[in-house]
């Protein structure tokens, strides 16, 4: 396959970056004067974010090979969300050509065509709605002019099918028209084709890169080979907070296999001929830890508790309440680990000033960055190459051992592999942070909501990362992904309060989907289903009427009208089964799901979850109703199975079965999903149905005991 | 130490010098066979499931040694895009996979059940189907289990016309 990468004669820029179009704000409004800080807000709770990489040339994305494949290359990666496939819709369609025509590939850095943010945050297929289809459409068209160039007719005299194009008794594929051609003619950017003249986008196509994923091909970061290559591993303390003092390597260094051990300032490594005699000779590494953290559970607990640390009001509606009336709850979630099943890993290979990293990572341009400034080379001279990830769920949106591999392959002259240990992925993971809420609410004679307050503190989230840049914080005065789903979505209660505490952990914690979303609606949906009892309403109509009526409040109760009529929920325990429901907004997509439980040999056992979203235009339905099945069961496992704890200053447990995770006995036998289409393009899809599971499986468990349960994982 | 094992039907011969070191990464690393899954090493999330002599196993906690003169399957040895298997054809069928990282281990495992429990009640899945998947695709992998036991089903009873 060769690659016909030509220079662009006259470049029309379709433009589309930085922060242009932040989102309207979805719901109530704030006390904030600072348009910069309101702003931002309203970015991170719309997550309303447009792509940010090049789309100005089509040739950074498209490449035409001799057998007439198109190859799309891919910034984003695919981590099972099934955007691969959502972009090769969207070029099939405006390149007119079948689908398997097209190969979606990562793109390597050394291709130019990088990410300037992540993958992440629900918005590869929102973001490269427009850019994508745009530079498909003037692709298409620069082909076309030169074919009709090549073929000595009118554009208009050519007939074109599925990438050939014919005219006067001849024919030419499009690889054919590609050849030789110097400079390309780009044209003004073509209107677009309309949404139902769409042949692929809007339907259920089944996902590109199933084949490869149902008969093993070797398509991971594990899986990532280079000739010659050894095997790393590194030492890692298993106490929060410990620091390293000196390692004893004498031992290690005779053991078998073993090529070379790598002290550093900051970390020591071994390099061996085999996985498992680099991870022996790491377990024979005595290493000396200053670790003075004695910590327990109990100490994280009583550390997260609203009214510890710095406040900010996010959400501020009318006036002040007095405590008279006011009926008060807390909730609670635990610290959440990705436990995504392909553990981190890479692959480096470090040959003069050149660097070559094969990896599963959500930010290619941050780790390249991160090797190329640990190594002093030029960003350019470092390639890396994306792979699929097995499972990204925010995991791998840090890469420091993509620094440490290749620091080990320039010390050996190798390329390196490394991953971590079940063990590692569990003690140094960026875990989702634990929170504590209080909610307050007062009724009025009516039995309407006069008032409704959510005080909650959390961990940090995107505070310190390096996609959030440092200056944003403190304008802020919140963490952007804590506060996902922190807002209360029920507009017209006249005086609102979210307000966010901040405290600061012993242990790293960081974005895991859905970020903030899923413990924040916890605790706002069982607060509201409690209000609805003690309003002595059905639950449905209660939150129907205390949403506005703009937009997104007609979005938010058109799912929940959804969810209820396909579930044809009731408020009854019927059978021994009874309905919970919730919803929540995120990123701008409203869901609306009810569970349908029984309590089994004691035991909470969800038979069935109905499901209502609206994320716009779903580019393929099957994979958004895929990802409203994951996300539940992902949720239903946090809500109800996961902990970590802390045990004399270790994060604990280190593997599965301990971690205790939904298996298939605890999924439930069915889930229906209904997609509503309230806006006119693609929203958000892959976080948002994981935020209202645990509040309807409990608002369920209250009408089986007459328990509110106010903890994740959810007991009885 | 040498050993000789059949791995998907091919004869192979490997020398290893700690003959506990996990079948898996014989497999992946020395036979460069990848389908196979490392995820926990510590036999409890079932990536790295494979036949021992037709029985689902743990290869990461199956010590190469115990291969001797057996016959090895993996993923790459059950079916290809020509030719699936029942369980691939029906994982294709109800379009399973998200990152598809846990799916290889999840398809053996299921090949393995069929081949014992030819119709199994969702009771029978619920026992015998332990592996864990983060992505949460068990709702649609339950659908295509049941669909593997029509499809393996209908195709016994063409075999039987045959006869
Ligand atoms: S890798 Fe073998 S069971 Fe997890
Ligand atoms: S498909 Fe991702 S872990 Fe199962």
């Amino acid at each position: 396959m060769s690659k016909e990468k030509k220079k662009i004669s006259r470049r029309k820029f379709l433009v589309r970056g930085g922060l242009g179009t932040v989102g309207v704000l979805a719901i109530g409004s704030y006390i904030f004067r600072n348009p910069i800080r309101r702003a931002i807000l309203a970015m991170a709770n719309t997550m309303d974010m447009a792509y940010m990489g090049d789309t100005s040339n089509p040739m950074l994305w498209f490449e035409l090979t001799k057998d007439n494949t198109i190859l799309l290359h891919s910034p984003k990666v695919e981590m099972g969300q099934g955007t691969f496939t959502s972009l090769a819709q969207m070029a099939a369609d405006e390149l007119e050509i079948s689908i398997d025509k097209i190969a979606v590939i990562h793109a390597a850095t050394s291709t130019g065509n990088i990410d300037g943010m992540s993958t992440g945050g629900s918005t590869s297929v929102a973001g490269l709605w427009q850019p994508l289809r745009e530079m498909a459409a003037t692709f298409r068209e620069m082909i076309k002019t030169e074919a009709a160039h090549k073929l000595g007719v009118a554009v208009s005299a050519l007939v074109s099918e599925n990438g050939i194009f014919s005219a006067n008794g001849k024919r030419l594929s499009y690889a054919e028209v590609a050849d030789g051609v110097a400079t390309w003619e780009v044209p003004d950017v073509p209107a677009l084709k309309e949404i139902k003249d769409y042949k692929y986008i809007g339907k259920p196509v089944p996902r590109v890169d199933l084949a490869a994923k149902v008969f093993g091909h070797p398509i991971f970061g594990m899986d990532a080979e280079m000739s010659d290559m050894l095997y790393g591993s590194v030492v890692r303390p298993t106490k929060i907070g410990a620091r390293f003092i000196s390692a004893d390597v004498s031992k290690a260094q005779s053991m078998p296999g073993v090529v070379k051990i790598i002290e550093e300032d900051d970390f020591v490594g071994v390099v061996a001929n085999s996985a498992t005699e680099a991870e022996n000779a790491k377990n024979a590494i005595l290493v000396e830890w200053d670790a003075p953290n004695h910590l327990q559970t109990a100490d994280i607990i009583s550390l997260m508790t609203v009214g510890n640390g710095k406040s900010t009001i996010i959400q501020k509606e009318g006036s002040e309440v007095t405590d008279d009336g006011l009926v008060t709850m807390e909730f609670r979630s635990p610290i959440g680990a990705h436990a995504q099943i392909e553990p981190n890993g890479v692959l480096a290979s470090v040959v003069g000033d050149k660097a070559t990293i094969k990896i599963a990572t959500q930010v290619i341009g941050l780790t390249r960055k991160e090797v190329a400034e640990r190594l002093d080379l030029d960003e350019e001279n470092v390639n890396v190459i994306p792979t699929y990830l097995g499972g990204g769920f925010g995991r791998r949106l840090h890469t420091p051992h993509a620094i440490q591999a290749a620091v080990m392959s320039k010390a050996v002259g190798k390329p390196v592999k490394y991953f971590f240990s079940r063990k590692e992925e569990f003690q140094h993971d960026m875990f989702r942070p634990p929170t504590h809420h209080v909610m307050k609410g007062k009724l009025d004679t009516d039995g309407m909501l006069e008032h409704l307050e959510h005080h909650f503190v959390s961990g940090d989230v995107g505070n310190d990362s390096a996609l959030v840049p440092g200056i944003l914080p403190p304008i802020i005065g919140a963490d952007i992904g804590a506060i996902r789903g922190g807002f209360i979505q029920y507009g017209k209660v006249p005086n609102l309060r979210s307000v966010y505490w901040h405290v600061e952990l012993p242990f790293a914690t960081s974005f895991w989907r859905s970020l903030g979303l899923l413990a924040n609606t916890f605790a706002i949906e069982s607060f509201m289903d409690e209000m609805a009892v003690r309003a002595k309403k059905n639950p449905i109509d209660f939150r129907l009427a205390h949403i506005q009526d703009d937009v997104a409040g007609e979005r938010l109760k058109n799912v929940i009208r959804a969810a209820a009529d396909n579930a044809g929920y009731v408020d009854t325990v019927i059978n021994g089964k009874a309905m919970g429901f919730a919803a929540s907004t995120d990123a701008n997509t409203p869901c609306a799901q009810v569970a349908e439980v029984s309590i089994e040999e004691g035991e909470i056992k969800v038979h069935k979850v109905t499901l209502a979203m609206d994320p716009g235009v779903a580019v393929n339905p099957d994979q958004v109703k895929a990802q409203c099945e994951g996300c539940v069961i992902m949720g239903m496992s946090a809500a109800m199975h996961e902990q970590m704890y802390v045990e004399d200053g270790e994060l604990m447990p280190i593997i599965y079965g301990p971690y205790n995770m939904a298996l298939m006995k605890h999924a439930p036998k069915e889930i229906d999903v209904v997609l509503l289409q309230g806006i006119d393009k693609p929203g958000a899809v892959g976080e948002p149905p994981l935020g209202p599971i645990a509040a309807a499986v409990a608002n369920a468990v209250f009408r089986l005991t007459g328990k509110r349960l106010n903890e994740m994982p959810l007991r009885l | 130490m040498k050993i000789s094992f059949f791995l998907n039907g091919i004869s192979e011969t490997i020398v290893v010098a700690d003959g506990n070191t996990p079948l898996l990464w014989i497999i992946r690393d020395v036979l460069n066979v990848k389908g196979t899954k490392f995820g926990c090493g510590k036999a409890a999330c079932g990536a790295c499931t494979i036949h021992v002599e037709g029985e689902a196993v743990r290869s990461c906690s199956y010590p190469a040694k115990f291969a001797e003169g057996k016959q090895i399957n993996t993923i790459e040895g059950l079916g290809n895009e020509e030719n699936p298997h029942p369980v691939q054809q029906a994982w294709i069928e109800e379009i399973v996979p998200q990152c598809g990282y846990c799916q290889p281990g999840f398809i053996m495992a299921t090949a393995a059940l069929l081949a014992k429990n030819p119709n199994p009640t969702d009771e029978d899945i619920d026992q015998n189907i332990s592996n864990v998947c983060r992505c949460g695709t068990y709702f649609r992998m339950r659908k295509a289990i049941h669909r593997a036991a029509e499809l393996t089903q209908s195709a016994n009873t063409k075999t039987e016309e045959n006869v």
